[in-house]
């Protein structure tokens, strides 16, 4: 419909369109010229960069030499490199547990947001507090939270009798792993509580109703009404949750920077220290790149996994 | 039978009320007090105060003098009687903080018109002029929403240095874009989307180009989105650590959140007032601005997850 109204307006002679009025008025030269800006930007630093990674990952390049190609010599060396694979290992526990509690909790609390009660608005306005403030800012806060020394929930336990001594936080192998952990956590349950809650409030009071009427309890409620339709938007928020969560980086370099002994190195903070300091470009790209079919699987459980569940119960709109 | 009628609007006014408390309330009515407080408001207020506390922790931190920082046994450490704004005047005056913050405005706000300016143009060609080929290249872009900064940072690096961009705002205002033109040209295509067409159809008859129809019609009623996209991206930018991390090197030229762990991280046992004072102050604006857009920023969070 729209084409007739693009066509040149009637004119009294007929005159055959010229070129620059082709360029000017045919659909498919104006849609190139208005994706020109966001195409050229994506073009030149993001889909060139993500060739040049993995070329690099191929070469022996450091900074300020030039590489050359040294076929797979990198991933070979890495093959045999405890601490990268120590770093994977890391990484899938980082991702899996972080994810897994982020969901549980974000989806509790997004059932208790759902809730009526005073001061709504504002109680959901401050719960996306943390996801708003820059990540390498809290985590400092959180630094400083589980400081050896000085550690506000040491002096809380040893006050309550609980332990004797300042707990190491973030200087033992387990318990800084289990204070990343608890950080990453913190900082996406609201993001998860938030677009569930979302999710939640499109689903309509009537159905609850009915099914109270009809003696259904609170948890088949949930089960059976609310988990079904709320599972496409679960499948979108937790694809983004993982995503987000394996390639996490700020957090670990303000807290830990990898240690102790390479206890919290996840793939990117690995892939930034032999990189970046220590020169390596191309064992760096290496590691950067063997992230990719993790993060293709990742998405691949995540979205398929749940998109199937959508697709047998055989809803198929939105 | 007299009282018939009488009883016939008793029964309506019963039937009515309860009708009435429920649309306000929900089921809600159905619990009790007790059960409400153990099932609702004890489990919401310990997730809300766990959430909370790294913040009051900072705020306390950074107006505590610094023997109470590390004497935790004469004072109680969860309130100070004297608050001192030390820290925070050596954060202006005597290091680059001022410096910082006005970096991370700059490349923020350049980066995020630059990208709002990009996803529009191409939000509205994709939307609005369906060109061949527009459903793929939406695919496209939204992939290119899930390729992550961290695999990308180290080619990246080599790119900005082959440009000559390396230390320069530059790098990131022209590599942030690539975070947020995704995410921005996702979120008003749905806004785009919602506009009627027939509106534009109408400016089409009337001999309106294309380019008068975007900035006279579509743009005016998008604003909610541009808004929601304007703040998102501000938040991303302010908020991205690895690129500015790599790409940066001078002290002066760093942003916030970069310049924080780097240059505020000593040995130094009576750091922690003014790295708690940074960490606050790199916070504020952007708690300050989300205060008043709170809806904004939620539809921003949800339209772009839901589509």
């Amino acid at each position: 419909m729209a084409d007739i109204a693009v066509a040149p307006r009637a004119k009294p002679q007929f005159r055959e369109a010229s070129a620059w009025d082709q360029l000017k008025h045919n659909r498919n030269w104006l849609g190139l010229w208005f994706m020109l800006p966001a195409m050229a930007f994506l073009i030149f630093f993001l889909a060139y960069p993500l060739g040049l990674g993995i070329w690099l990952s191929f070469t022996d390049t450091r900074i300020g030499r030039v590489g050359h190609f040294v076929a797979t010599e990198n991933y070979e060396w890495l093959w045999d490199d405890s601490i990268f694979w120590l770093s994977v290992f890391n990484t899938l526990l980082y991702t899996f547990l972080a994810s897994a509690i982020k969901f549980a909790i974000g989806l509790y609390l997004a059932l208790l947001l759902n809730e009526n009660m005073p001061f709504k608005a504002m109680l959901r306005a401050m719960v996306l507090i943390p996801f708003i403030v820059p990540t390498v800012l809290s985590a400092l806060a959180f630094w400083w939270i589980f400081d050896s020394q000085f550690s506000i929930i040491s002096w809380s336990l040893k006050h309550l009798g609980l332990i004797s001594q300042n707990i190491n936080f973030l200087g033992d192998a387990t318990w800084a792993r289990i204070c990343v952990i608890f950080a990453n956590i913190w900082r996406g349950v609201p993001f998860v509580a938030i677009t569930l809650l979302a999710g939640l409030q499109t689903v309509s009071p009537s159905l609850y109703e009915a099914a109270t009427l009809d003696g259904a309890t609170s948890w088949q409620n949930f089960r059976y009404i609310t988990y079904p339709l709320l599972t496409p938007i679960i499948a979108v928020v937790m694809t983004f949750s993982v995503l987000f969560t394996f390639t996490d980086f700020q957090l670990i370099w303000a807290m830990t920077r990898g240690g102790p002994v390479n206890a919290t190195h996840l793939m990117a903070t690995l892939s930034y220290q032999r990189a970046i300091i220590a020169g390596q470009l191309g064992e760096g790209a290496a590691i950067s790149s063997a992230m990719i079919p993790f993060l293709l699987a990742a998405i691949m459980i995540s979205w398929f996994g749940l998109q199937r569940r959508k697709w047998q119960q055989g809803e198929s709109n939105d | 039978m007299t009282d018939l009628p009488a009883s016939k609007v008793d029964l309506k006014t019963v039937l009515s009320t309860p009708a009435r408390v429920d649309n306000s309330e929900g089921m809600s009515y159905l619990q009790s007090v007790p059960r409400r407080v153990v099932t609702l408001y004890l489990p919401l207020s310990i997730i809300v105060v766990i959430l909370l506390f790294p913040f009051y922790w900072m705020a306390l931190t950074s107006i505590k003098p610094d023997e109470q920082l590390i004497d935790l046994e004469t004072y109680s450490p969860f309130w100070t009687w004297n608050p001192t704004f030390k820290h925070f005047y050596k954060l202006l005056f005597d290091s680059y903080y001022p410096h910082w913050l006005w970096n991370t405005m700059y490349v923020a706000v350049c980066a995020t018109v630059l990208s709002i300016i990009a996803s529009v143009l191409a939000a509205y060609a994709i939307v609005r002029l369906r060109y061949k080929g527009a459903n793929l290249v939406g695919g496209l872009i939204f992939l290119a929403y899930l390729v992550p900064p961290s695999i990308l940072f180290i080619p990246l690096a080599t790119v900005v240095f082959q440009y000559g961009l390396f230390d320069s705002p530059m790098a990131l205002i022209l590599t942030y874009p690539t975070i947020l033109i995704p995410f921005s040209t996702w979120l008003l295509m749905g806004y785009f989307k919602t506009i009627p067409f027939e509106l534009e159809e109408c400016a089409l008859i009337d001999g309106a180009s294309r380019w008068q129809i975007l900035i006279k019609i579509v743009l005016p009623l998008a604003i909610p989105g541009l808004i929601s996209a304007f703040i998102f991206c501000f938040t991303l930018c302010w908020n991205e650590f690895i690129y500015a991390l790599t790409f940066l090197q001078s002290v002066s030229n760093k942003t916030v959140p970069v310049a924080i762990v780097n240059e505020f991280v000593d040995g130094d046992i009576y750091r922690w007032g003014s790295l708690m004072a940074g960490a606050l102050a790199g916070s504020l604006p952007l708690v300050i601005l989300y205060a008043f857009f709170v809806e904004h920023y939620v539809s921003a969070m949800t339209g772009a997850v839901k589509e």
